[in-house]
């Protein structure tokens, strides 16, 4: 199998995710509208809130809006790592995964090929929300809008590989709606999204103990230093970490004679 | 040669940054001390104890001496900016709180709040040489920059009174909005810039006619209006734009010094009360009373950089540069 063969597919897989992000416009809308709305509807009545201690990386006291513009951005990379595995329901519904699962390269790499395209479809659309953020008066540094990169390819590769890993749970199309309720709400508002961790110690030392331990935390608080052109390398590890577990995890999913196919009769 | 250029280089490098380096001065009220903060670098560099509830701040012309009302020892004490050891104290009258120095550097001007009076201290001679009876809890009080006008607001009585500083007598009152707390003249005299802390507004008096040429009114998006409590004010020798702060808003607006529209609010500490200037205008510094820190903002992007904390009750705040 030469690189092209591996080349070729990738350029398949994620040319394919990406006309499909381009060519729906709709979704490419209310991808963005969500977190939007959070922005300027939610956020707008917490003005005040917060502004009591300063965490790092911030050096100074901040309005609620700018605390959850990486919250927000953690958002987007969730709900973009749940809609491109629910894509693969669909796929496997629909059959064309049986085309791409039959094709000769190994299946790490188609996975990872697909978790590929659907994070190069979140990091577009997170850097659309930075762009109006910035017309909102939610500023960071320069360097920051370049180090969230990396930081959005990582946090994305993890909250994708944490859907592909439910997708091979689910048989059906249906059967994703409770999931989705199950594990994005609770993994959101569980986390140092909304709030950040001294603030949820306040009131629950339990609940801010599940929060710090929600990869979905360490993904945001990643984006947030990122952001602010720091280096968090606890929640660097964490995510890395958690990627690997969630994409082997899937990987053996995956798996015709071993995982969870084995046990829904197949693709 | 080599050795040559990198020791020339090193001087140079040490030159320039010992003439960026500029040292903040902040009263803490609680800690009866006084922090040192060097802003470049971000750093609280030193607390020296100074007396019994330090509030106002004031630095020499030289920059060589630092006055600070230490209210509970009833005096005013003087403090070489160099050694930071105290090198004399002046006769204040009671609880002294603010006070302000003619721009000579040979007058010092005290608000007395109990005793309704204003002490009159020849610094040289360190003694008290006159007291002026004016209204009722006398607070903000500023000396004109040509040295014409001693104007000082009394928090109760709600006037600015005139003091003319060749006779030391009230020349004129001007009646303003409820408990006006700070005031500060336009480098070029002007205009007098006097905040009311109840009504929160900012009130601009023409020096000529002393009457309020302007009233505005201060608000903060989404702060009830009852905390918007306009405290210290300060304006660039330009006239470009003037900094209010708001107290327990948390927040210092600017204004437009010339079209008087507040063009922004800037979120700072808890309870903001004083500011002051870097020397070359591009900075601003803030104390903020109950979140125990200052905060630098940087004028030319109007945004809070940094909030350091420094001690108990930050109160007055003095640059050195």
């Amino acid at each position: 199998m030469s690189v092209l063969h591996y080349w070729r597919a990738l350029w398949g897989i994620v040319g394919r995710e990406l006309w499909r992000f381009v060519t729906q416009r709709e979704r490419f809308i209310s991808a963005l509208v969500r977190p939007l709305v959070w922005l300027f509807v939610f956020a707008a009545g917490f003005r005040a809130a917060l502004g009591l201690a300063i965490s790092p990386p911030y050096e100074t006291y901040i309005l609620y809006e700018v605390y959850i513009t990486p919250g927000l951005i953690g958002m987007i990379q969730l709900f973009n790592g749940m809609q491109s595995s629910l894509s693969m329901v669909y796929d496997r519904e629909m059959g064309s995964m049986r085309i791409l699962m039959v094709c000769p390269l190994p299946r790490w790499f188609l996975l990872l090929s697909k978790l590929l395209a659907g994070t190069g479809v979140s990091v577009l659309q997170v850097y659309v929300f930075l762009g109006i953020a910035w017309f909102y008066d939610i500023h960071a540094p320069w360097q920051g809008y370049l180090w969230v990169l990396p930081a959005l390819v990582l946090s994305g590769l993890m909250l994708g590989a944490l859907g592909l890993l439910l997708s091979s749970f689910i048989k059906q199309l249906e059967n994703f709606a409770g999931v989705m309720n199950f594990v994005i709400f609770p993994m959101f508002f569980m986390s140092t999204a909304l709030y950040p961790l001294w603030k949820m110690k306040e009131s629950s030392a339990f609940l801010a103990s599940l929060a710090h331990y929600n990869p979905f935390s360490q993904a945001v608080e990643l984006i947030r230093f990122a952001l602010y052109a720091q280096y968090n390398p606890y929640a660097f590890i964490y995510t890395l970490v958690a990627f690997l577990v969630f994409m082997a995890a899937a990987i053996v999913g995956y798996n015709p004679s071993k995982g969870m196919m084995m046990k829904k009769g197949g693709a | 040669m080599t050795k040559k250029i990198l020791s020339y280089g090193l001087w140079a490098l040490l030159l320039a940054s010992t003439a960026q380096a500029e040292t903040v001065f902040v009263t803490l009220e609680k800690d009866n001390a006084l922090a040192v903060v060097d802003p470049i670098a971000g750093k609280l560099t030193a607390t020296v104890p100074v007396g019994q509830r330090p509030r106002g701040i004031a630095i020499s012309p030289d920059n060589k001496l630092l006055y600070i009302a230490t209210s509970d020892d009833n005096t005013i004490r003087i403090i070489d900016t160099n050694t930071l050891k105290e090198v004399g104290k002046l006769p204040s009258g009671d609880d002294p709180e603010t006070f302000a120095l003619n721009p000579a550097g040979d007058r010092l001007y005290v608000s007395n709040e109990d005793d309704s009076r204003v002490t009159v201290i020849d610094i040289a001679k360190k003694k008290a040489i006159k007291e002026i009876k004016v209204g009722v809890e006398p607070e903000g009080i500023t000396v004109s920059p040509d040295n014409q006008w001693l104007a000082s607001a009394s928090e109760t009585t709600n006037m600015v009174h005139w003091i003319d500083t060749k006779t030391n007598t009230i020349v004129d009152n001007t009646l303003v909005d409820p408990r006006p707390r700070a005031m500060s003249f336009t480098a070029d005299s002007q205009q007098l810039w006097v905040t009311s802390e109840m009504a929160g507004t900012l009130m601009i008096l023409d020096v000529k006619t002393r009457q309020i040429i302007k009233t505005i009114k201060l608000e903060v998006q989404g702060v009830t209006s009852d905390k918007v409590q306009p405290v210290g004010v300060v304006i660039d020798s330009k006239r470009g734009k003037g900094y209010v702060a708001l107290g327990p808003a948390n927040r210092v607006a600017v204004i437009n010094a010339q079209t008087f529209a507040v063009e922004n609010v800037l979120l700072v500490g808890q309870r903001v009360w004083n500011l002051a200037f870097s020397p070359d205008q591009k900075r601003l510094y803030t104390t903020n009373g109950i979140s125990n820190d200052i905060s630098i903002i940087d004028l030319d992007s109007a945004t809070v950089t940094k909030s350091l904390g420094v001690g108990t009750y930050p109160w007055g705040v003095a640059v050195k540069p």
